[in-house]
């Protein structure tokens, strides 16, 4: 047992880290709410009680893994660099662009119109990397000031040259449906994008994991002058591993304009928001692919949970926010439970047994 | 004369295994200029670790002004009136002097405002107590090095030593500098105080030492008079070993130069030449080693031979191409391998798994990947194949390094880097800090390697190693070479020290065998 | 004169300035002050945001400006020393945390907004006070200067008076000395028995001090309500121009100034017919730019330091020239 419990002691912390937030959001529950074992219900398993929530679920976990394998990306590498968000919307912003402007057959479109916007995203996320790489420029300062200026770039880009005037709201122009991902189940608005969000969870796996230009960026992440002492080009990782970030990143918001709103709505800072939450999987799925895959639905399950809370009791969703990042904190500290580690490692070398 | 230290029987052993101070016992006397010297691993600066707290002693006794003390800590050391003057001097380089004297101490206004006129009178009180000039204001980086260590010492005098340890402290000194600091240092002792220093320079001990200790293998050879020795006796004491004949048979395959170093020069970013025309060549089939205490440029040559530094001056070739300024992967295409002086910081990726770290010179080559795709199972059984053939300890190809211990560690880099089929292997210091088994296979494989007429660059201070492996031996002191020993059959360890130890030196000399 | 021109050169663009700066300033102080002892603080985004609510809040209930104040800044020095409890008690690396601890702000805000008021978007519902603005008899008389200096919130004399306060603690108080030399060299300040964790936590808590009355500024004085993500990514902002003033007090002034500076124009530029988005870029970019100037510079001194030591003659010759000696 103790063995085991070595072994995947990584993963048992943070499932640990996990369950103490579902309690402290318990806690905080049942100190608010007037109801609290309704609300508990609406938060814990609102998502599961009706088909659209469920769908929900399914919908918002689609452009979160995409950002967590953006950010992934980049974190294997070290390279701090938090440019999902800007890379995202500058990219989507552009692909709608491209898709109101031009018109060909769905087969043709839809992908050409994926390779845009993440073109764009990847050569905004150039900029922060071609910074570090050169001159040691903050990948980390420099992509979250980028974030603002993609917001501002995109938001006037839309708002002044793409904007449909017969619209109620300030939004684009509807894309034409050639360029639609269609919503393949009925009565939800799951759309391929979610998909391709897994297509491309295993092909980033196989990247990172199964090729030589992948290895090149775990290795610099573990040591970098390991990395330099076997002739592996540092300043190509450094500026590769963030341009895949903004590729990625720009196909999550891409995909999502493509499939549920047919148009560019975000018009206010902040919005859509995944790039942040492309972040918070990484970490807690230790920037691991595969295990951003699970994190994704997980964060797309609290989110839908919240607003199920929301809607149907006195908690305020931002609750949600509030245990993901107590979630996040116990995840990266990595002291915690490193005492009980300790102690079991010792007992087993007491026993004899090979570590 | 009254003993102002006692060591009586210490014994120190390290968490991986090694044992650096055994049974040892040393006195020092008040008012004495006492020098401890001995090889790298010898077990001096461990000692002095222990005395001041750095380190704790597993057994034996420390006595300071005949009172039996427990330093659990630089801070007990300092109370007491011990001061170290470390040979990484612990200083804040953007604080001045005066604010690095009174740091820990600060003299208050007010209580909570520091009394930054007093830290500059006190170290003017302090600096002319002791005769040792300095400028209270200028910041310790625009300070030259021989400066920067006079505010140690005085640091250490501030904080009432009695007695001052001085760890290597001419290693970063100019040849001026150093006379200035052994005028201070005569001048100290005038005034009362102690001092203990550690050196491998001979010369430099002669010159001012009142008492020697020579330590070796982590005991206390002997401590005498310095006027009882010369400088030859002491480093027959220091290298001095049962005459140990282990040697390699003659080389089979001896061939012609495959490495070519031509008036090689460094300086580093302070602005010190580090490596002065050094030149040497390497033979198939040979093993050239390099002796020579640690911090005298090896490190430095070692990674510009690698392509991890660039050289100031000079010319390499390896098989008649030119080195200098190729990347560290062409120069490892050309046929060069190199095991790491620190095997932690370049050798390997310790979260990462054995087969990752083994794979980091190939993975893009055929047979471990097809075009970008990794062939991980022709890597798991090829990195299998390597635990077997080197014998690593390891549970399986899928752990992280982080999990060996440290001679498994050295076997992996070993593996690594001899399976590559180099055509000349530069080994640093490859068995530091692992078990007498490892140790063995790693002499082993590299004996093999010459044999199978492969050149092999030694570098160690490990005399033992380099006479029992060596074809030939050059020697290196301040960053040239100032021995060239071409036929090993009759060369012990006494005839290496002196020039170890810069006592002597060949004239117009270098490691070629070439024009 | 172009319009534009004019409008630079305005009293009412000098004194834009100074407003605008303010909160930038109290959190580039608090990112220097954390930096100088080597733990970077990115989490100034989140302190601000969460002493803006407490002071809103506590305002509101209390009554008492006084203990809004008070509470605000106490909510500022929790955030430093959670920081500093994460990273240097639990080990947690000090980016992700500080990240962590940014979205734990934005979550708390809102949440502890909407119990408190019903309302997720502002506190508009709830009578919160503001610190007052102080119109400075003599100095308002002088032409042109007077409309510049005076008349501004208290807050923003109290950044000027920051700066000043920096300035003391970092070089004239014992724990400034020991920050910078645990900054610079901690094995250096461990050998004489400082502290190094402690001075490092007092180091976060003081950042988060500084910063706390930025965000009280934000909700107190440049507007009089907290409204959800008010910070708007000055905490950032506050990290590039801790960042190009070196972290010593007159830099930071400087860069907080210059930043001031540009978003203010910003606001000018508007007039222009230029769209707004376009404009409200430009603080970001130009952060962008000079981080890249800046980060270009260190990088060429530090190659220039070397190329020079080995020119003018900086060169020590450690060659020992030791007559070859026979044995005595």
């Amino acid at each position: 047992m103790e063995k085991f419990l070595l072994k995947y002691f990584t993963l048992i912390r943070v499932i640990i880290a996990i369950a103490i937030g579902i309690v402290i959001s318990i806690f905080l529950i049942y100190l608010i709410s007037e109801e609290p074992g309704f609300s508990l219900k609406s938060f814990l398993l609102g998502p599961f009680l009706s088909r659209s929530r469920l769908a929900h679920v399914f919908e918002t976990a689609s452009p979160i893994i995409f950002c967590g394998l953006a950010i992934a990306v980049a974190f294997q590498a070290k390279q701090f660099n938090v440019g999902a968000e800007g890379s995202l919307y500058l990219g989507a912003a552009l692909g709608t662009a491209f898709g109101v402007s031009t018109n060909m057959p769905a087969f043709i479109h839809i992908p050409l119109v994926l390779l845009m916007a993440g073109l764009a995203g990847a050569m905004w996320s150039f900029i922060p990397a071609i910074l570090k790489a050169r001159w040691q420029a903050s990948e980390l300062v420099s992509s979250l000031m980028l974030n603002y200026v993609a917001y501002f770039i995109g938001l006037y880009l839309i708002n002044f040259h793409f904007r449909d005037k017969e619209a109620g709201f300030l939004v684009s122009y509807q894309l034409p449906e050639s360029a639609w991902l269609a919503q393949f189940i009925p009565g939800t608005r799951i759309h391929y994008g979610i998909i391709l969000a897994l297509v491309f969870a295993l092909l980033v796996y196989y990247f990172l994991y199964h090729t030589t230009t992948g290895y090149e960026i775990r290795i610099t992440g573990f040591n970098e002058r390991f990395a330099r002492f076997g002739g592996i080009s540092v300043f190509k990782v450094i500026i590769l591993c963030q341009v895949i970030l903004g590729f990625l990143a720009a196909l999550g918001g891409m995909t999502e304009v493509m499939g549920i709103h047919r148009r560019f709505v975000w018009q206010n800072l902040g919005q859509p928001g995944y790039g942040w939450d492309g972040v918070i999987v990484a970490i807690i799925g230790r920037n691991h692919p595969l295990l951003i895959i699970p994190a994704s639905f997980f964060l797309a399950y609290l989110r839908v949970g919240g607003r199920v809370l929301n809607l149907m009791s006195d908690v305020p969703a931002e609750m949600i926010t509030v245990i993901q990042s107590i979630i996040i904190l116990l995840i990266t500290a990595e002291a915690f439970l490193s005492k009980w580690k300790y102690r079991i490692t010792v007992r087993q070398a007491e026993r004899g047994s090979t570590a | 004369m009254e003993t102002i230290l006692e060591a009586k029987n210490i014994l120190k052993v390290y968490g991986n295994g090694v044992i650096a101070n055994r049974g040892v016992s040393v006195g020092v006397e008040k008012n004495t200029i006492h020098a401890i010297v001995g090889e790298n691993g010898a077990g001096k600066t461990t000692l002095m670790k222990i005395i001041f707290g750095i380190e704790h002693a597993q057994g034996g006794e420390i006595f300071f002004r005949g009172e039996k003390v427990n330093v659990r800590s630089p801070h007990d050391a300092i109370q007491m009136g011990i001061g170290m003057v470390h040979q990484h001097l612990m200083l804040a380089p953007d604080l001045s002097v005066a604010e690095n004297m009174v740091l820990g101490n600060e003299p208050r206004r007010v209580r909570f405002f520091l009394d930054t006129d007093k830290a500059v009178e006190i170290t003017r009180r302090v600096s002319e107590e002791y005769g040792l000039p300095v400028p209270p204001d200028k910041k310790i980086k625009d300070l030259p090095i021989g400066v920067r260590q006079r505010v140690e010492i005085l640091k250490a005098l501030f904080r009432n030593a009695e007695l001052l340890i001085l760890d290597e402290p001419t290693s970063v000194l100019t040849p001026q500098e150093t006379e200035i600091l052994f005028k201070t240092l005569k001048n100290l002792k005038e005034q009362g105080k102690t001092i203990i220093f550690i050196s491998h320079k001979l010369k430099e001990v002669k010159q001012i030492a009142d008492r020697v200790t020579i330590m070796r293998d982590a005991r206390v050879i002997d401590t005498r008079e310095a006027s009882e020795l010369t400088e030859h006796d002491i480093a027959h004491l220091m290298v001095g070993r049962d005459i140990s004949f282990e040697r390699l048979p003659q080389p089979i395959q001896l061939g012609e130069p495959v490495l070519l170093v031509r008036d090689l020069s460094y300086v580093n970013d302070e602005g010190i030449l580090v490596l002065n025309k050094i030149s040497f060549d390497v033979r198939s089939g040979e093993i050239l080693g390099l002796a020579g205490v640690v911090g005298n440029g090896q490190t430095e040559l070692i990674r510009i031979l690698a392509g991890l530094l660039d050289p100031s001056e000079g010319e390499i070739s390896l098989n008649g191409e030119r080195l200098v300024g190729l990347s560290p992967r062409k120069i490892r295409e050309l046929g060069l391998c190199h095991i790491p002086e620190d095997r932690m910081e370049d050798g390997v990726a310790e979260e990462a798994t054995l087969e990752e770290n083994f794979i980091l010179d190939r993975y893009f080559k055929r047979g471990f990947s097809k075009g970008i795709r990794l062939q991980w199972k022709e890597i798991s059984k090829h990195s299998r194949e390597l635990i077997e053939k080197f014998n690593i300890l390891a549970q399986s190809t899928k752990t992280p390094v982080s999990s060996l211990s440290g001679g498994n560690i050295q076997k992996v880099v070993v593996a690594r880097e001899l399976s590559s089929d180099p055509e000349l292997i530069i080994a640093a210091h490859p068995t530091r800090g692992i078990d007498v088994g490892s140790e063995e296979m790693v002499h082993r494989l590299l004996r093999e390697a010459r044999d199978r007429g492969k050149a092999v660059f030694l570098a160690s201070a490990d005399l033992d190693e380099i006479l029992k492996l060596s074809t030939r031996v050059i020697v290196m002191y301040n960053g040239e070479v100032v021995a060239h020993f071409q036929d090993m059959s009759k060369v012990a360890a006494e005839d290496l020290g002196p020039y170890m130890l810069g006592v002597q030196r060949e004239e117009a000399v270098s490691g070629k065998v070439s024009a | 004169m172009s319009p534009l021109l004019r409008s630079i050169l305005s009293i009412e663009f000098g004194f834009a300035v100074f407003r605008v700066m303010t909160p930038l300033l109290f959190a580039a102080i608090g990112v220097s002050i954390s930096n100088l002892a080597g733990t970077i603080n990115i989490s100034m985004e989140g302190t601000m945001l969460v002493s803006a609510f407490v002071g809103v809040l506590v305002s509101a209930f209390t009554e008492s400006l006084v203990l809004a104040l008070l509470a605000g800044v106490a909510a500022g020095v929790a955030m430093g020393a959670a920081l500093s409890y994460f990273h240097l008690r639990l080990k947690a690396d000090i980016i992700l945390a500080a990240i962590a601890l940014n979205l734990f702000a934005t979550g708390i805000t809102v949440f502890l907004l909407f119990l408190a008021s019903g309302d997720k978007g502002s506190s508009s519902s709830l009578k919160s006070f503001v610190f007052p603005d102080l119109n400075i008899p003599l100095i308002k008389s002088i032409p042109v200067l007077g409309a510049i200096i005076s008349g501004h919130n208290v807050m923003t004399y109290g950044a000027i008076l920051a700066i000043v306060v920096f300035y003391i603690i970092t070089f004239k108080t014992p724990l400034g000395l020991r920050i910078r030399a645990v900054g610079q060299n901690p094995n250096a300040a461990e050998s004489v028995g400082i502290n190094v964790n402690r001075t490092r936590m007092w180091a976060l808590m003081l950042s988060g001090f500084f910063g706390a009355f930025g965000g009280l500024y934000l909700s107190m004085g440049y507007v009089s309500w907290f409204a959800r993500d008010m910070t708007a990514g000055r905490g950032w902002i506050a990290i590039a121009a801790a960042t190009l003033g070196g972290y010593m007090p007159l830099g930071t002034f400087l860069a907080s100034l210059l930043f001031g500076a540009v978003n203010a124009l910003a606001i000018y530029f508007a007039s222009l017919q230029i769209p707004s988005e376009l404009i409200a870029l430009i603080p970001y970019l130009a952060t962008v730019i000079a981080l890249t100037i800046y980060s270009a510079q260190a990088l060429k001194t530090r190659t220039r330091r070397v190329e020079e030591a080995k020119r003018v003659g900086k060169i020590t010759e450690v060659t020992d020239v030791t007559e070859f000696k026979e044995s005595s």
